[in-house]
Order: C-alpha cells, then sequence, then structure tokens
C-alpha cells in the first residue's frame, strides 16, 4: 500500500512543486544574469536583492484580467496553454535524479519510475508539446499569433529530427533507452558521455536550444517582427502558463542532458580512484548542480548571441546538424560493431 | 477485471473520437481529435504490453506526421462553410463495397480468434527469443522474423523521399 500509492504520489508532489518553483526562480535568476551582463541591478525592490520577485510575478499574473478575444477559437484558445505546460511536467516522471538512498529505513529510488522506453518516452511526450503553439496561433484568430506558431512548429520539427539523431548515437553507446540504465552505462565505462560522444552533445545543446525557443533561436517570439509572438493575444494565467511552460521544458532539457552526456548523479570523473572523496557529496546534488550550470549556460547564451535570421536558422537546422548527426551516428556504429 | 474495464474505456474513446473526426465540421477540430484518436491507440498499446510501440506511435503520428497535417489545413486556411460536394465522379457503390469488405473481414476475424485466449503481445513475443526488454523484441522480430518486410518498407519510403525530392526540386 505505501509502496504502491503513498510513495510514488509523495515523489510527483515533490517533483512537480520543486519544478515550479524552480521554474519561477528561474524567470528571477535569467532577469538578474542578464541585468548582470548589461550592468543594470535586475529586480531589487520585492524582498532583498528582489529574491521575493517571483511571488510577485504570479500574484501579477493570477490578478490580471483575462482575455478571450471575440473572434479567437474558444475551445482551442483555452486548451493551447494547457497542452503546452502538461508536456513539459509530465517528462520528469522518468528523469532519474539519483541512485536507490535509504531514508527512513525504507528504500526509495530518487526518480518516480524507470520505465524501458524512457528516453522514448520523453522524446514522443516533447513531440505533442508542439501543439501548444501551433493552436495557440491558430486559436487567436490574428495575423502576427498565427506567423509565430508556422515558424515555430517549422522550427520545432526540424531541429526534433537532429536532436532524436543525437540521442540514437548515446542510446547506441548504452545499449539501452532506460534513463538509469543509460546513467549506470557512464558509472561502468567510467566516462561521461559528453567526452565519448563530443559531436552528439554539441548538436543537443544547439538542438535543445531551437527546441526551447531559446535565444538565439528564439525565432517564434521575436518581438521587433511579431509584436511578442504565438501568445500575443494572451494574457494573465494563460500566458503565464505558457511561460512557465518554456522555463520547464528548459529545466527538462538539461535534466536529459545532463541524465545522458553528463553522468546524471554520478560524481566528476567517476572512474578516477583519487577523486572518490567526492563521493561524501549526496548525489542528488551532483545531478542538481550539472542541471543548474546547464540552464545558466542557456542564459549566458541568451545575453551574449544576438538571434538568428530565420532562413539561417533552418540552413543551420537542415543543412548542417542534420548531416552531421547522421554522420556522427554512423561512425559511432560502425565503432561500436569494430572496437567494442 | 481492471484490464477489461480500461480496454472497454479505451476502446470507446478511440471509436468516439474516430467519429467526431469525421463528423466534425471545423478541420483543424477535425485533425485534432485524429491526435487524440492516436494518443488513445498508444494507451491501447500500453495495455496490451506493446511499450515502444506504444511511444512510437506518438512520436511518429501525433507528434510528427498530425502536426503536418495542421501546418496545411492552417495554410489552407478553411474558414469558409464547405460547399454541397457535388462530385461527379463519386463512386458510392464503390465506397460501400469497400467497407462490406473490411466489415466482413474483421467479422471473419472476430469469428475466428473468438476461441483463443487472450494473450498479451508483450507474452507472444517471448517465445524463443535470447532478449529481454520490448524495445529489444521488436528489433530481434524486424530482424529475423520479418526482415524482407521491413527492407521492403524501407525500400518503398526511400523511393517516397526520392519522389517528394524530385517533385519539389524541379530542375536537379
Amino acid at each position: 500500500m505505501v509502496d504502491t500509492f503513498v510513495i510514488p504520489l509523495l515523489k510527483i508532489l515533490i517533483v512537480l512543486n520543486a519544478t515550479l518553483v524552480g521554474v519561477t526562480y528561474m524567470v528571477l535568476l535569467e532577469r538578474k544574469v542578464i541585468a548582470w551582463a548589461q550592468s543594470r541591478l535586475g529586480p531589487m525592490r520585492v524582498g532583498p536583492y528582489g529574491i521575493l520577485q517571483p511571488v510577485a510575478d504570479a500574484v501579477k499574473l493570477m490578478i490580471k484580467e483575462d482575455i478571450t478575444p471575440v473572434r479567437a477559437d474558444r475551445w482551442v484558445f483555452t486548451a493551447a496553454p494547457i497542452i503546452s505546460m502538461v508536456p513539459a511536467l509530465i517528462v520528469y516522471a522518468v528523469i532519474p535524479f539519483g541512485p536507490e538512498v535509504s531514508l527512513f529505513g525504507r528504500k526509495i529510488n530518487l526518480f518516480i519510475t524507470d520505465i524501458n522506453v524512457g528516453l522514448l518516452y520523453i522524446v514522443s511526450v516533447a513531440s505533442v508539446g508542439v501543439y501548444g503553439i501551433i493552436l495557440a496561433g491558430y486559436a487567436s484568430n490574428s495575423k502576427f499569433p498565427l506567423l509565430a506558431s508556422l515558424r515555430a512548429s517549422a522550427q520545432l520539427i526540424s531541429y526534433e529530427v537532429a536532436v532524436t539523431l543525437t540521442l540514437v548515437s548515446v542510446i547506441l553507446m548504452a545499449g539501452s533507452l532506460s534513463m538509469v540504465s543509460i546513467v549506470r552505462a557512464q558509472e561502468s565505462s567510467g566516462m561521461w558521455y559528453a567526452f565519448v560522444q563530443p559531436v552528439a552533445f554539441v548538436i543537443f545543446v544547439i538542438g535543445s536550444l531551437a527546441e526551447t525557443n531559446r535565444a538565439p533561436f528564439d525565432m517564434p517570439e521575436a518581438e521587433q517582427e511579431l509584436t511578442g509572438g504565438f501568445h500575443t493575444e494572451y494574457s494573465g494565467m494563460r500566458f503565464a502558463l505558457f511561460f512557465l511552460a518554456e522555463y520547464a521544458n528548459m529545466i527538462v532539457v538539461s535534466s536529459v542532458a545532463t541524465t545522458l552526456f553528463l553522468g546524471g548523479w554520478l560524481r566528476p570523473f567517476p572512474s578516477v580512484a583519487i577523486l572518490s572523496f567526492l563521493d561524501v557529496v549526496p548525489s542528488w546534488t551532483w545531478f542538481l548542480v550539472k542541471s543548474f550550470l546547464f540552464l545558466y549556460f542557456f542564459i549566458w547564451i541568451r545575453a551574449t548571441l544576438p538571434r538568428y535570421r530565420y532562413d539561417q536558422l533552418m540552413r543551420l537546422g537542415w543543412k548542417m546538424l542534420i548531416p552531421v548527426a547522421i554522420g556522427n551516428l554512423v561512425v559511432t556504429g560502425i565503432v561500436k560493431v569494430l572496437f567494442l | 477485471m481492471g484490464q477489461a474495464i480500461a480496454f472497454y474505456f479505451i476502446s470507446t474513446c478511440i471509436l468516439g473520437f474516430a467519429v467526431l473526426v469525421i463528423s466534425t465540421k471545423d478541420t483543424v477540430h477535425s485533425v485534432l481529435f485524429l491526435v487524440l484518436d492516436f494518443l488513445f491507440v498508444a494507451a491501447l498499446y500500453v495495455l496490451l504490453g506493446a511499450e515502444f510501440l506504444a511511444a512510437i506511435q506518438i512520436l511518429v503520428y501525433a507528434g510528427g506526421i498530425v502536426v503536418l497535417y495542421l501546418f496545411v489545413v492552417m495554410l489552407v486556411n478553411l474558414k469558409r462553410p464547405p460547399e454541397a460536394h457535388s462530385d461527379p465522379h463519386r463512386r458510392t457503390k464503390l465506397g460501400f463495397g469497400l467497407a462490406a469488405a473490411v466489415l466482413f473481414e474483421l467479422g471473419m476475424i472476430a469469428v475466428r480468434s473468438s476461441g483463443e485466449p487472450i494473450r498479451p503481445i508483450a507474452a507472444v513475443a517471448t517465445a524463443g527469443m535470447p532478449l529481454t526488454g520490448n524495445t529489444e523484441q521488436v528489433g530481434w522480430m524486424l530482424y529475423t522474423s520479418y526482415l524482407i518486410p521491413f527492407e521492403i518498407a524501407s525500400m518503398l519510403l526511400l523511393v517516397a523521399m526520392i519522389g517528394a525530392i524530385v517533385l519539389a526540386k524541379r530542375e536537379l
């Protein structure tokens, strides 16, 4: 009873809440880091150094008027933010934050579940998330959101191909689709896959920037061209859902990158025995630190690089990333068969 | 018991959404019902113990192909009410004939298989196979028992791909 219902429910509650809190603080972190990059202070008024700013933002978004345009497709307009948010949250079901630990005399896995098609589950759920953006643009019944959503869907479909191909080369290395087994495989080979598969890692990072609609690929919400992108007509809590979904997706992508390429919960250099004093640190801390660094990298990129032009973006995706990813996959297969 | 309830619930949803797909006036709504339909088909696969197939179903159909449908439907923008359909080449008899053939086929399958006990897909696949895990089993079957159909399918896809390139790019 306790093992089948109570513990999984508790885990889901903790992960969902941690995600939502993490997302709100991610927004604050982004504003702060970009402010520092531009020699400003960022939010300073609410709480010391602005640390209560997320609370103020949440309250503001909740009490704002919720507007549905008259000519909008009412049902789809309501469903679109939900369709964006749900896939971003249910992906956490298979992300391993750590191995088995014992807590209060009970063995607890630091992941909600470990299914044997874990990675495929993540990819397929993430591919459903595209609908949120497309439908938001369509249902608003307005020019700019429609343009933005067409751009977004083209971009997401193109980059999904490259990202999925890099995932296949990781699957080849690990020989499994389960997220936990992939981390275990990195443990037994003593190497993070970022070092074994550097090409795949770089393509994954670029592709994940594009898939989360982040700068320099934030084409769907290019303010100067599209007056705010696919969520132009949204206000209040529904707008907030899109916003939260974007940041939740960023956290998902960095958790996936951590698991697949940066050794998940493993300490740095898991095969070097001299560094074994690092094992004092609980394993989930490594996971969080790595994911945090990845998220910081996202913000750093946004503060540094200008936005791509749309045709350049498509050219990069189709003519650079996908051929390189296919080549990498072929080389990985050959090397794996001949030498490993 | 629980499995039966889940099966009948999912099947009802699949059939219901399938009817909605063809009965809805708004094309975009119809495409959305199609997505829901595919999601429930994936749920049915999970119920049968075919997780790999379920994930692929969502990834390829719900997440890939239908996105392209939606793309086309949005670009064409069928906001006007549809005109009365009067196609002189419409073959009503042929349609009824095909529907009757499919119905007969389904009926035959139902009659022939009614006596056998129901086995989950996973159990069928494990017979005489050195591998565990759903994905590995599907791969094993594809590359042993079903190698030739698999290769023919990939040839077909290759031909389709080349055809698309030729159609889209007139001067090569």
